[in-house]
């Protein structure tokens, strides 16, 4: 078999901490919480995603990443569900990017992108769950010389009713771990689910609470260095010159690495590594871009309104006749700016380079990312790295396409060859060195007829390619699909449609901000077609519903969002409603927004209902938190997140001047789960798509005012 | 040198007084529980009690710490035993990636300290650390519950 060099879970289970009793006087509880990490797993592999040892304890292998979204949780729930085990006694670990290299891509895809985690990776773990039950069946039949279709397991133990024999999985794992696997396996059927579809208690969590936790940033080695790093606050600028002289001699100083576009200083600590950064005069080349500014960026995204030979993403009809004979049109422009990810843990590496070896600790969305960059910067195979993950302190994108943090810090790593160094950015440095939301601009057009129906609507969207910009990869017939969402596909029966995209790239770095295009472009769809149903006259909910009704997943949520929110019953005076639909990542997402409005320009949210249709729940609870955690994300982002540009770089830096929601503005949240059943979809990033379009239309009918552009800062607006 | 007494033990360590604490317990004394989140006391991240109070350490001078009791995370509850804070946030599934728990989890326990019995405001206003996964919801839940759970059982 193969070993891992992972850490492995153990995990816990509230069950466990209610059979103690609460006390009183503020005491400690005397309970022992299981010692959550360990090292490598020893015992019989059964195939790439079940390791059995003689005790019974299940190692079940984890490829992608955990950065808070419970994946390292719900995935696992999978595997056991078909494998038949006692959940107890499951332990969880991660499966080694370097492993999957040399075992040629055996775990699949390890990145945590997408919110695809479960949706692409349920089906062949069922699978591996299911095909480790049957060779453990099979050896306990062999054993027995009886059928296996006459074995059944349950709970990790295998029985054979007729004779009355029973086994663990434990005591034939060795037998069942030199068997074939089977070609076809039987998977259960949803609704026969034990352990999927419960809430189970995430595995990680206990180690949180406890302090135990390890990220990234925590990595601690024998004679490991520390580096901080400046980057070039312009945007693809050079390093022209760096003097050191003031920090010459200083305490715990090692050395300054100069690199192509930044400047690292690795102390024996890392505040001394920044302090002293801080003295060095640093002259930049910063290239042709150091006049760039918002206003700039916004003209330059403007022009794509008029651009020539755009290509044309949903085409229906003949929209430009439908719109002349409109008895009413309605025309707007929408602007959602850049967003940075501020992830708690800011990035960083730690990275040894042992001749042509090398060895990355960090956090990371994709292990096999970090993995090819590592092997990239450094010059060597892909063989000779490996990355050994941990909990990632957030992701939401920022640690997945990019990877341009290992990079980095393995160049900085590489001038002190054998030596462990671990690189840590400042938080203005991650605000500033981001891969942003894009800023991108919508012109949208539609046509009313007499009895206020669309019959016509164009749109036009101007944004920067992430696709061609970060991944470097060609765009189909011109078209970045993640800008494109919501349009492309566009649910609503209106009968002539025209979507198009120009490509407005600029020098500002773009990339996956989570929910990405499912972000933005529900603002611009969703707030127009709020602008349609007032111009129709018509209730903006029961306006949907028409257009919605030969879809019946959008409307399925509409409806079960709307029905809890009580759309329709009459609200306090002075409080009122806005409402949104979307289809983020295969599921479909939809919100109510309660809210009242000052005179000061002062919002209250009395009340957010938010809902999915994800097909499938493995776990609610913590589907749950994954749509709570998206208000906080997406509200953050509406009232206050916008990364503007000045003089070619970002104007914010830390959380003074890049504003972060707190406690005392969490509004009350409530969540519907509506599994339809039938497909799987995504849930980490869906939960967003409907929040800001909601919170937009509920502010436009409490005080008359259409909001077409973000932050909400800049219109005055701000929470009570 | 400066003495400080870290969860429970004695540590002496050769650093410049100015040095952040938060640098010289997660550096040079390898605790890694309060995490770096911005340098500037605004996240919270980096809380530990000193003498019972929550700091932000990455903003707080190892100077100051001298001769003083320092608890982060780890050492909130004694080895093998868990606080009530912690309990509850175990039991409803507090944290997300978890980066920021530990600060708010030393922010809760001091506040139940002196407030019992905090109201939603009063939890308001001693939570101001930042969590960017959103889980406001479930701490204000856990605080209640730990408050509860704190509670003298009634003779």
């Amino acid at each position: 078999m193969t070993k891992t060099m992972n850490q492995t879970f153990v995990p816990s289970r509230r069950r466990f901490l209610k059979t103690t009793a609460a006390i009183g006087g503020g005491l400690t509880v005397g309970i022992a919480i299981p010692e959550a990490l360990a090292q490598g797993s020893k015992g019989a592999e059964i195939n790439v995603w079940v390791v059995v040892q003689p005790n019974d304890i299940v190692i079940i292998r984890y490829a992608r990443s955990e950065m808070g979204q419970g994946s390292m949780t719900s995935a696992p729930m999978l595997v056991a569900e078909e494998l038949e085990c006692d959940w107890r006694k499951v332990k969880v670990e991660y499966a080694s990017p370097n492993a999957n290299v040399r075992r040629k891509r055996a775990w699949g895809d390890m990145a945590s992108v997408g919110s695809r985690t479960i949706r692409n990776s349920q089906e062949y773990l069922r699978k591996g769950g299911a095909t480790a039950r049957e060779m453990l069946i099979a050896a306990a039949a062999k054993k027995w010389r009886v059928p296996a279709s006459e074995c059944v397991a349950e709970k990790s133990v295998i029985r054979h009713a007729a004779s009355g024999r029973k086994t663990s999985f434990g005591k034939v794992a060795n037998d069942a771990a030199k068997l074939e696997a089977p070609k076809e396996v039987k998977l259960k059927d949803p609704k026969d689910w034990k352990l999927a579809g419960t809430s189970v208690k995430r595995i990680d969590i206990p180690a949180t609470v406890m302090g135990r936790q390890r990220y990234g940033i925590d990595t601690q080695l024998s004679k490991m260095v520390y580096a901080a790093v400046a980057q070039c606050p312009v945007f693809g600028g050079k390093l022209k010159s760096a003097d050191e002289s003031k920090i010459q001699g200083r305490r715990g100083i090692i050395k300054v690495v100069k690199l192509e576009g930044a400047v690292a200083v690795i102390a024996d600590n890392w505040w001394r590594a920044k302090e002293a950064l801080n003295d060095i005069a640093v002259d930049w080349d910063v290239g042709t871009h150091g006049g760039v500014t918002s206003e700039s960026i916004m003209e330059f995204l403007r022009a794509g309104f008029t651009q020539p030979g755009v290509p044309v993403v949903n085409k229906k009809g003949e929209v430009d006749k439908a719109l002349s004979s409109a008895t009413k049109v309605i025309e707007a422009d929408y602007y959602t700016p850049y967003l940075a990810h501020s992830c708690m843990e800011p990035m960083g590496a730690t990275v040894q380079i042992k001749g042509d070896k090398v060895d990355v600790w960090c956090s990371t969305q994709t292990g096999e990312g970090t993995l090819a960059t590592a092997a990239k910067a450094a010059g060597v195979p892909l063989e000779n790295v490996e990355v050994h993950r941990t909990q990632a302190g957030g992701g939401f994108g920022r640690r997945g396409g990019s990877q341009d943090y290992t990079r980095t810090a393995v160049q900085i790593a590489m001038a002190m060859p054998g030596v462990p160094v671990k690189t840590l950015w400042t938080r203005e440095e991650d605000t500033q060195h981001d891969f942003y939301r894009p800023a991108a601009m919508y012109r949208l057009k539609a046509g009313l007829d007499a009895s206020g129906n669309p019959v016509g609507w164009t749109t036009r969207i101007a944004m920067p390619s992430i696709v061609a910009t970060l991944l470097h990869l060609p765009l189909k017939n011109g078209i970045d699909p993640p800008a494109v969402e919501g349009f492309q596909e566009f649910p609503y029966s209106v009968p002539n449609v025209r979507m198009e995209y120009a490509q407005r790239d600029t020098h500002v770095p773009v990339g996956f901000w989570r929910t990405v295009g499912w972000s933005q472009n529900p603002i611009a769809r969703e707030c127009f077609m709020d602008e349609l149903a007032h111009a129709a006259g018509k209730d903006p909910y029961e306006f949907r519903r028409a257009l919605l009704a030969h879809e019946k997943r959008p409307l399925g949520i509409l409806e079960a969002v709307a029905k809890a929110a009580d759309w329709g019953k009459p609200l306090p005076a002075g409080v009122f409603r806005g409402i949104s639909v979307a289809e983020p990542y295969g599921s479909y997402s939809s919100a109510v927004i309660e809210l009242s409005v000052n005179n000061k320009k002062e919002i209250t949210i009395h009340r957010i209902v938010t809902g999915i249709d994800c097909g499938y729940v493995v776990n609610p609870d913590n589907v749950a938190a994954q749509l709570q955690g998206s208000v906080v994300y997406a509200l953050t982002a509406g009232l206050w997140g916008e990364i503007t540009i000045k003089d070619g770089r970002a104007e914010q830096g830390n959380f003074d001047t890049y504003r972060m929601m707190r406690m005392s503005e969490m509004p009350k949240v409530e969540v519907v789960l509506a599994p339809s059943g039938g497909f799987w979809g995504g849930v980490g990033e869906p939960g967003q798509a409907a929040i800001i379009p909601s919170l937009l239309n509920a502010i436009f009918a409490a005080t008359g005012t259409r909001i077409r552009s973000l932050p909400l800062k800049n219109h005055g607006l701000t929470l009570a | 040198m400066i003495k400080l007494t870290v969860n429970g033990k004695s540590r002496s360590v050769d650093v410049e007084p100015e040095m952040p604490l938060l640098w010289v317990l997660r550096d040079v004394l390898d605790v890694k529980g309060p995490k770096f989140g911005c340098g500037i006391a605004q996240c919270g991240a980096c809380t530990v009690h000193v003498n019972g109070e929550p700091v932000r350490s990455c903003s707080f001078p190892v100077s100051a710490a001298a001769g003083k009791k320092v608890v982060t995370i780890e050492g909130l509850a004694p080895r093998g035993r868990v606080h009530p804070v912690q309990k509850a946030w175990i039991d409803h599934e507090v944290p997300q990636c978890g980066y920021c728990q530990g600060g708010q989890i030393l922010v809760a326990a001091a506040l139940l300290k002196k407030n019992p019995d905090p109201s939603d405001k009063d939890i308001d206003e001693a939570m101001t650390n930042i969590c960017r996964c959103g889980t406001y919801a479930r701490m204000r839940t856990a605080i209640h519950a730990a408050a509860k759970s704190m509670k003298p059982a009634k003779a």
